[in-house]
């Protein structure tokens, strides 16, 4: 447990290191998403990675014990709108409906995006 | 305030208010109670425990006149958590590789298309409703889950509490219009349903699409991460076309 918390942690500190390192404009964290899926991945091939954390599910129950609570994390950002106030009264309906829009839309291009395509892969593969 | 009598109460009151303990210990309550009544109504998207949560704490912030500064002095053990659990969405990722690879290139296409689209679309709109540069800015990463939309904000110099309200608001909008929007287009494909809500709602929208559907549930993990990828990659570049 301590160790998979641990490899987690360290994940995230290769990812903060290397984007403070080379100045990219993306955040540590992800990073550090992208550090364990190739360890994740390595696993299967580099016997070496096969022993704690990454052995026998340990990272595995770790992450989702994490993700379980992930409501929770948002809680103490979230609360910092009571310094926003005074942006809330103000624009604060224009904010709500521009966001209930911009959903819609987004919901609608990706659904058809995706099923274009896999339609199009599908007559591609059928065609003669 | 030379009587123990009276200088008791305050006296607690101040080493209360100035350690960590009164608040995070408010934050897992208020959030435990939240959790409870979203429960009690079979995960009802308007129960939200997010949201209610941050209303109830905000209220008593106001209430007791305490600072936001001090009150995160408490709950930043809390909110520490969002980069280790950034991280640790690889592991979904990774437990269902074999799905995701057997959908790979439309999932490819959706996520440029609606990355793109959430990003532009919010900044277009923020733009025609004349809202300051500022709150532009702290919206345009608001699909994406919000440790990375909050590490986005602050690169762009913009407000992260302003883009965590925007993801929590993005993601319950999200989750109530997704099922009826979709039903009124009459998609059927679940990794199609799923994977929108997802990419456009997170992990609110990936919570919904769990309790309609498992296969929607699991294209909409993996929409969610790989929107969360694209989205720190491009908000800078989308941002400084449209916005500066």
């Amino acid at each position: 447990m301590i160790a998979s918390l641990g490899l987690i942690l360290l994940c995230q500190l290769l990812g903060e290191i290397l984007v403070r390192g080379f100045g990219w404009p993306i955040p540590g964290p992800v990073v550090g998403l992208v550090v364990l899926l190739i360890l994740l991945q390595g696993r299967d091939r580099i016997g070496l990675l096969r022993h704690g954390p990454l052995g026998n599910g340990g990272v595995e129950s770790a992450a989702s014990g994490m993700l379980a609570h992930l409501s929770l994390l948002f809680v103490p950002a979230g609360v910092g709108v009571v310094q926003q106030l005074d942006l809330i009264s103000e624009h604060g309906v224009a904010i709500f409906v521009i966001l209930v829009i911009s959903v819609a839309i987004t919901l609608l291009v990706t659904v058809a995006a995706f099923i274009i395509t896999s339609r199009l892969l599908a007559r591609w593969r059928s065609a003669p | 305030m030379n009587s123990g009598a009276t200088a008791g109460p305050f006296s607690l009151w101040v080493y209360l208010s100035q350690n960590p303990l009164l608040w995070l210990t408010v934050t897992l309550l208020v959030y435990a109670a939240a959790d409870a009544v979203s429960a009690a109504t079979k995960r009802n998207p308007l129960a939200n425990p997010v949201l209610h949560s941050v209303w109830v704490i905000g209220l008593i912030l106001l209430l007791t006149g305490t600072p936001y500064p001090e009150y995160f002095n408490g709950a930043q053990f809390v909110h520490f958590v969002l980069g280790p659990a950034t991280v640790a969405l690889a592991v979904p990722l990774y437990e269902n590789r074999k799905v995701v690879l057997s959908a790979i290139l439309p999932m490819a296409v959706a996520v440029l298309a609606g990355g793109i689209t959430a990003i532009v679309s919010i900044i277009v709109l923020a733009q025609i409703a004349g809202l300051p540069q500022g709150v532009v800015l702290a919206l345009a990463p608001k699909s994406v889950t919000a440790g990375v939309a909050m590490g986005i904000s602050e690169s762009l110099g913009a407000n992260p509490s302003i883009t965590a309200i925007a993801v929590i608001l993005t993601g319950i909008t999200g989750a109530v219009v997704v099922t009826p929007l979709m039903n009124l287009f009459r998609i059927t494909d679940f990794r199609a349903r799923g994977f929108a809500a997802g990419l456009a709602a997170h992990g609110i929208g990936t919570a919904r699409a769990f309790q309609v559907d498992t296969v929607a549930g699991v294209f909409a993990g993996v929409g969610m991460s790989l929107n969360a990828l694209l989205t720190s990659l491009i908000v800078p570049v989308l941002v400084t076309l449209l916005a500066r």
